[in-house]
């Protein structure tokens, strides 16, 4: 209760509440506008963070992360154009609610939805620190390096039907960490003689020019999608605050679409889709009119939107309680941390218990902020999701060069990023993951550390797991892996009987 | 016949036009990476097994093949899908805009932040087809409050244009600090 209190007292810095103000709504405002979302915005905005004190740094990023898929949602309802793509999924169902006149009910549903999911994994973080203050310290070097290797499997094998694509392109991000002189034996890995080389694959380089810049050349190359005008049928007159009435008729899918968001956050890896596919399933498989799905179903949309909201505050758990980011959010704000040295771990919980309390009060309070914000501002986001996208091309170009330039105005930090966009590009097209790169990048080294510091107490390969947790994680590991083989064998076999029948 | 279908089956996924080029491109590099493997990434003969320098790359670069051949693999035994070329001309296109972008990079330095920033702007907004003067002057001016933020406000490091060194005293330091 004291570091309740503690991490309160930090947040009254003005600093700190005008970081969350301008997260909070930068971040609505930024989800709203399609094609740029919450990756591309931290990305850009990470090294401007650097010079700010450690909280007000992250409170900003985590405002735009927290709050950038409440924005979303609503051209996902008016224009069936996702703001981020987390929100793809209440298009199925928003979508056909605006068509049939209710845009109003469904946006209303949508901002009352991930309300409540963010409140509900707030609230769920709140009560897990005491447990996770406990467990942490009992992570030592071999137990996280099995959570890394585990975080790493999971985000191959999360990629149903990529699993090849997503496993030869995070293997690519465990080899791009280790290009560059070794820290222990000063060994030169991948440089080819080439000096600038040396130094490594910035990881602030690498994710500018696979998520930023891939995306201005993208908008760019692409002809402006004109979005159909906000006709009458589609017009926000009104409260939305009336979503919470009708939230109330489906508590239940709201409470379960939260666990989920909160149970699938936690994991390394997995994140917002697969919360949200587990939650819309449950959703229609418990519903009296399954039928209605993905036709305009309240249920759909409530289990999408509380679901993937759920999704921030949880995913915060690993990377704070253990320094491993289950995705590429929090794979970014890692970086923050290492600058400002403040390390994410088992010693953070037990050092720096208020430093914590204060980044989940902060997601608290953004939430109560963008609820706020979206009370009022309904009419001037529906202006802003008409933007052209060429034109918000143009804009990500020019703020990417800020990102990449200033970090050490290095031209060639530049040339790097430039073809990092390229390969975003050529992967976005493809349809191909980009995130399993980046896990891949930060997961890659936490192993590489840990494995080497593990390894002088380990004498035969059962030391490795002979402690409680080390058990379960490499349990845990060999359960995912077995898993997904009898999945991949039954839909084989169940594809071979259709074909057969 | 039945064993071909059935491996079909089992490797079938979602993919787009190109993707196969893209397969052969990653296998192919890593295949390369993997020949350089004994220059780029010398074994220590003193240090054990997980401490070696190579061990992580060696992973790396063994899962990377691995991964790429089974990727290819799946391309291959899946449909032919139409608009492979018109595809790959996407992505050359594209590298007109990374052009763009270090052309941007390369001026900064010599011209400065603010009219490079302002100019790139308006430039860009005409390559893609704005020819509105609000549009354009749109652009110039989101271009401006670009460089008053970050520079200006943020005090992002980026260095002043050399041409600043030619404004007058008065106007130079400003420039240099904040533009």
């Amino acid at each position: 209760m004291e570091a309740l209190f503690s991490g309160a007292a930090l947040l009254l810095d003005w600093q700190v509440i005008l970081a969350l103000l301008i997260g909070s709504m930068g971040g609505v405002v930024i989800g709203a506008v399609p094609g740029v979302g919450a990756a591309v915005a931290i990305a850009i905005l990470l090294p401007a963070t650097f010079a700010l004190p450690p909280l007000v740094g992250l409170t900003l990023l985590l405002g735009i992360y927290g709050s950038s898929m409440y924005g979303g949602a609503l051209p996902a309802v008016l224009l069936n154009t996702p703001g981020t793509a987390v929100n793809a999924l209440t298009t199925y169902d928003g979508y056909p609610m605006t068509q049939n006149g209710q845009a109003k009910r469904a946006v209303a549903l949508a901002y009352s939805a991930s309300f409540v999911g963010g409140l509900l994994s707030i609230l769920a973080l709140i009560a897990l620190s005491p447990a996770l203050a406990a467990v942490a310290p009992l992570f030592g070097s071999r137990e996280i390096f099995l959570a890394a290797l585990l975080g790493i499997i999971l985000v191959v094998l999360a990629h149903r039907g990529q699993t090849f694509a997503a496993g030869m392109l995070a293997s690519f991000g465990i080899l791009l960490q280790t290009v560059g002189l070794e820290p222990v034996n000063y060994t030169r890995r991948f440089t080819f003689g080439q000096s600038w080389l040396t130094s490594g694959f910035d990881l602030i380089v690498v994710v500018l020019g696979l998520f930023a810049l891939s995306q201005a050349f993208l908008l760019l190359s692409q002809h402006d999608k004109k979005p159909e005008p906000l006709d009458e049928a589609r017009a926000l007159k009104g409260s939305v605050l009336s979503g919470f009435k009708e939230l109330w008729l489906y508590k239940r899918v709201a409470g379960v679409a939260s666990g989920f968001g909160v149970l699938m956050g936690m994991v390394p890896g997995v994140g917002e889709f697969t919360a949200q596919f587990m939650a819309y399933s449950y959703a229609q498989k418990t519903s009296k009119t399954p039928e209605a799905f993905g036709k305009g179903a309240p249920e759909g949309l409530i289990a999408s939107e509380a679901a993937n909201n759920a999704v921030p505050a949880a995913a915060m758990i690993p990377l704070l309680a253990l320094g491993i980011p289950g995705e590429a959010l929090t794979a970014m704000m890692l970086s923050v941390f290492y600058v400002h040295n403040v390390i994410p771990g088992p010693q953070l919980f037990q050092n720096q218990m208020d430093f914590v309390m204060a980044l989940y009060l902060a997601l608290l309070v953004l939430n109560l902020m963008v609820l706020v914000f979206l009370l009022v501002s309904s009419t001037l986001l529906t202006r802003i999701i008409e933007v052209p996208s060429r034109f918000v091309g143009i804009l990500i170009l020019l703020l990417s060069f800020v990102g990449v330039y200033s970090l050490r105005n290095s031209i060639t930090d530049c040339a790097v990023a430039a073809v990092f966009g390229v390969l975003g590009l050529v992967l976005k097209r493809l349809n191909l993951p980009l995130v399993p790169i980046i896990l891949g990048m930060v997961l890659g080294g936490i192993m590489e550390v840990k494995l080497r510091s593990a390894m002088p107490r380990v004498k035969t390969p059962l030391d490795m797991i002979d402690r409680p947790i080390a058990m379960i994680l490499f349990a845990l590991i060999l359960l995912v892996i077995a898993l997904h083989i009898r999945t991949v064998i039954q839909a084989h076999r169940a594809r071979s009987k259709a074909r057969g029948g | 016949m039945t064993r071909i279908k059935s491996l079909q089956e089992l490797f079938k996924r979602d993919r787009r036009p190109g993707d196969i080029v893209f397969a052969w491109v990653f296998l192919l590099f890593a295949l390369f990476l993997l020949s350089q493997l004994g220059s780029q990434a010398p074994w220590n003969p003193r240090a054990k097994i997980f401490s070696q320098p190579a061990f992580w790359p060696t992973t790396a670069v063994v899962l990377m093949v691995g991964f790429a051949g089974l990727h290819v693999l799946s391309s291959a035994l899946s449909p032919r899908l139409v608009g492979r070329w018109a595809e790959i001309w996407a992505w050359v296109r594209s590298l007109e805009y990374a052009g763009w972008f270090m052309a941007y990079v390369f001026l900064v330095p010599f011209v400065g932040y603010l009219p490079t920033t302002v100019v790139f702007a308006v430039l860009l907004g005409l390559r893609a087809g704005y020819r509105s003067w609000a549009k354009l002057g749109l652009l110039a001016g989101l271009g401006l409050v670009i460089v008053l933020v970050f520079k200006g406000f943020l005090q992002v490091k980026i260095p002043g244009g050399a041409l600043y060194e030619y404004l007058p005293v008065a106007l130079r330091s400003f420039f240099l600090t904040y533009l």
